[in-house]
């Protein structure tokens, strides 16, 4: 069996659950042992697990019931009871690349006394077992590691995999079980919003990303940003850029930030530090603007400008005008 | 309020990619000329700790299990305000991994005087999982809020100002409780003082072994096998656009990225 672990907030499921599914069709359509499972809680744990039918599940366990909460340890509760109802002796478990499946994955392995591989980019099913890649030491080193007991626990990396298109054809029942008792320890008493909407980074089609060569926080303000919504695109920002305090921890890309796949990365100003492109994998494009030809950004760019990004970025950003006109 | 902090001692994550080895027998990075580092969420995580004492009162206890520089870090710890140290240590624990990890982190929690909070890095500076700190959570039965950077109030419910998408939510917590702990500006460690230092060295550095934790060598075995780790070989097939000028080369830059159908 292999259990994809799912929180629906709403009614949809989304996209790292929708990735992790994906995957786990994959896995069993090539020889690892079905079937696929959909474990869903949550607010829309009904309607959502319905949608995993034709995400390539072949049987929904839905928790209705589960109002939102805080307190992830009631979630844990809820899918053990699903992996049990599926079966619960042997398999793996899959979870997504969200804040949620950070968190399950390891409180599910342990409770299971199961070995869990976190931020995987790649996974294999060879020789009856389940083989995970995952990068290490900030990008510096890819780590490929073995889950040898019955049950194991695969945390997959935001954008790693690609979500499948939904086969209309493909539906199903959705079995209920009841919401696992337990107290709720922690409350959300207050949410804040500190930025201004726009195109959220994950989901932009263009990132337009500045790093430590911009010298301060007004290039990110203007020229970026000026370049990011021609584009129809959002701006990223390397950690030198948020270590120095010039753009807000929400705009990082990288290993301890957010992963990007837009179709074009245009990385202006960024060295290229290992844990940075982690962030960038799935990036189709990567185009990089940098003074130094040596840069290890232009080993992972696919073209490259080697000049002054205060020239090139209001040139690049009149050109683009003067092409469209 | 006793509030408690895992720590781990990392190589240092700044180390250059090019002085970055690993050995392909044992399957872990080669030590060479870099040093060894409390792990910087780690060091965040310390921060908020001394910061809650500082404004609710108690007393903070750094935890890490390691090996024989450990002491380097705990003492590093206690300098930057930690009350007291416990230095997991035994010979048993040189393979272990998250899990094992966590089962004697949990134990030592359980064993110390009664935690309000436990604190961790919301991932360690080298393999970066992100694990021990849920996995200790699940080990006690806690509630655990991740990423978070500043705490609020006295006593319980704790306020955790936890980092969500597009700003931050206060989460109340009733305690006891763990956190993971994100760099921000509010939690920028401080850097001791050269008489913080020396006081640091009068403070208790506790040491207990598997057997003081009340744990068998066979709990602690990895559940996961590294069964390789290698340096990647970049790619290299830049395409490096001219022109005579700022220009030109800008005028080049959109034309190909038209061609590449991304404008």
């Amino acid at each position: 069996m292999v259990l994809v672990a799912l929180v629906a907030e709403g009614e949809t499921l989304p996209r790292p659950g929708r990735e992790a599914l994906s995957l786990a069709r994959t896995l069993v359509d090539g020889g690892a042992p079905g079937p696929v499972v959909a474990a869903v809680t949550g607010p829309g744990a009904v309607q959502a697990g319905g949608e995993a039918f034709a995400l390539g599940a072949d049987r929904v366990l839905a928790v209705p019931g589960r109002e939102a909460t805080a307190d992830r340890k009631l979630l844990v509760d809820d899918l053990l009871a699903a992996w049990e109802q599926a079966g619960g002796q042997e398999g793996l478990i899959l979870c997504p690349g969200d804040e949620a499946g950070r968190e399950l994955a390891p409180r599910l392995a342990f409770r299971l006394g199961a070995g869990v591989a976190s931020e995987v980019v790649r996974v294999r099913w060879e020789g009856g077992r389940v083989l995970a890649e995952r990068p290490a030491y900030g990008g510096k080193a890819v780590a490929t590691v073995a889950l040898p007991g019955p049950v194991g626990v695969v945390q997959v990396k935001d954008r790693a995999f690609e979500a499948a298109s939904p086969e209309p054809g493909r539906t199903g029942q959705v079995e209920e079980l009841p919401a696992a008792a337990g107290p709720e320890r922690l409350r959300v008493v207050e949410e804040v919003r500190e930025e201004a909407g726009g195109v959220p980074l994950e989901e932009a089609p263009v990132v337009v990303a500045g790093g430590r060569g911009l010298g301060g926080p007004e290039p990110f303000q203007e020229e970026l940003a000026e370049l990011a919504r021609l584009l129809g695109g959002a701006v990223g920002a390397s950690l030198a850029a948020v270590d120095a305090g010039w753009v807000p921890p929400a705009l990082q890309v990288g290993q301890t930030g957010k992963s990007v796949a837009p179709e074009l990365y245009l990385a202006v100003g960024i060295s290229g530090a290992s844990q940075h492109l982690a962030g960038i994998t799935g990036a189709k494009h990567v185009v990089a603007i940098n003074k130094d030809r040596e840069a290890p950004i232009f080993r992972r760019a696919e073209l490259g400008v080697v000049g002054d990004w205060r020239e090139i970025v209001p040139a690049l950003i009149d050109a683009v005008r003067a092409l469209r006109s | 309020m006793h509030v408690v902090v895992c720590i781990k001692q990392i190589l240092d994550p700044e180390i250059p990619p090019r002085e970055f080895q690993v050995d392909p027998q044992t399957k872990r990075a080669v030590r060479g000329r870099a040093s060894l580092v409390i792990s910087p969420f780690d060091l965040n995580a310390l921060e908020v700790a001394v910061q809650l004492k500082e404004r609710a009162g108690g007393r903070v206890t750094v935890v890490s299990l390691g090996g024989e520089e450990t002491p380097e870090a705990l003492r590093r710890a206690l300098a930057m305000g930690a009350d007291e140290a416990v230095w997991i240590r035994d010979g048993a624990l040189e393979a272990t991994d998250a899990s094992g990890t966590a089962r004697c982190l949990a134990a030592a929690i359980a064993k110390l005087d009664e935690p309000d909070l436990v604190l961790f890095g919301r991932q360690a500076g080298d393999w970066d999982q992100g694990l021990v700190g849920p996995m200790v959570a699940e080990a006690l039965g806690w509630p655990l809020v991740t990423n978070v950077f500043q705490t609020r109030g006295e006593n319980s419910p704790l306020e955790l100002l936890q980092q969500a998408e597009g700003g931050y939510r206060v989460v109340a917590a009733t305690l006891p409780a763990a956190a993971t702990i994100t760099n921000h500006e509010a939690n920028v460690a401080r850097l001791p003082k050269v008489r913080e230092i020396m006081l640091a060295n009068r403070k208790p550095i506790t040491q207990w072994s598997l057997g003081d934790l009340g744990l068998a060598a066979d709990e602690v075995a990895p559940r996961v096998v590294v069964e390789a780790l290698a340096v990647p070989v970049p790619e290299g097939h830049c395409t490096f656009i001219e022109g005579e000028t700022a220009q030109e080369k800008a005028q080049n830059l959109a034309r190909a990225l038209r061609e590449l159908k991304v404008i």
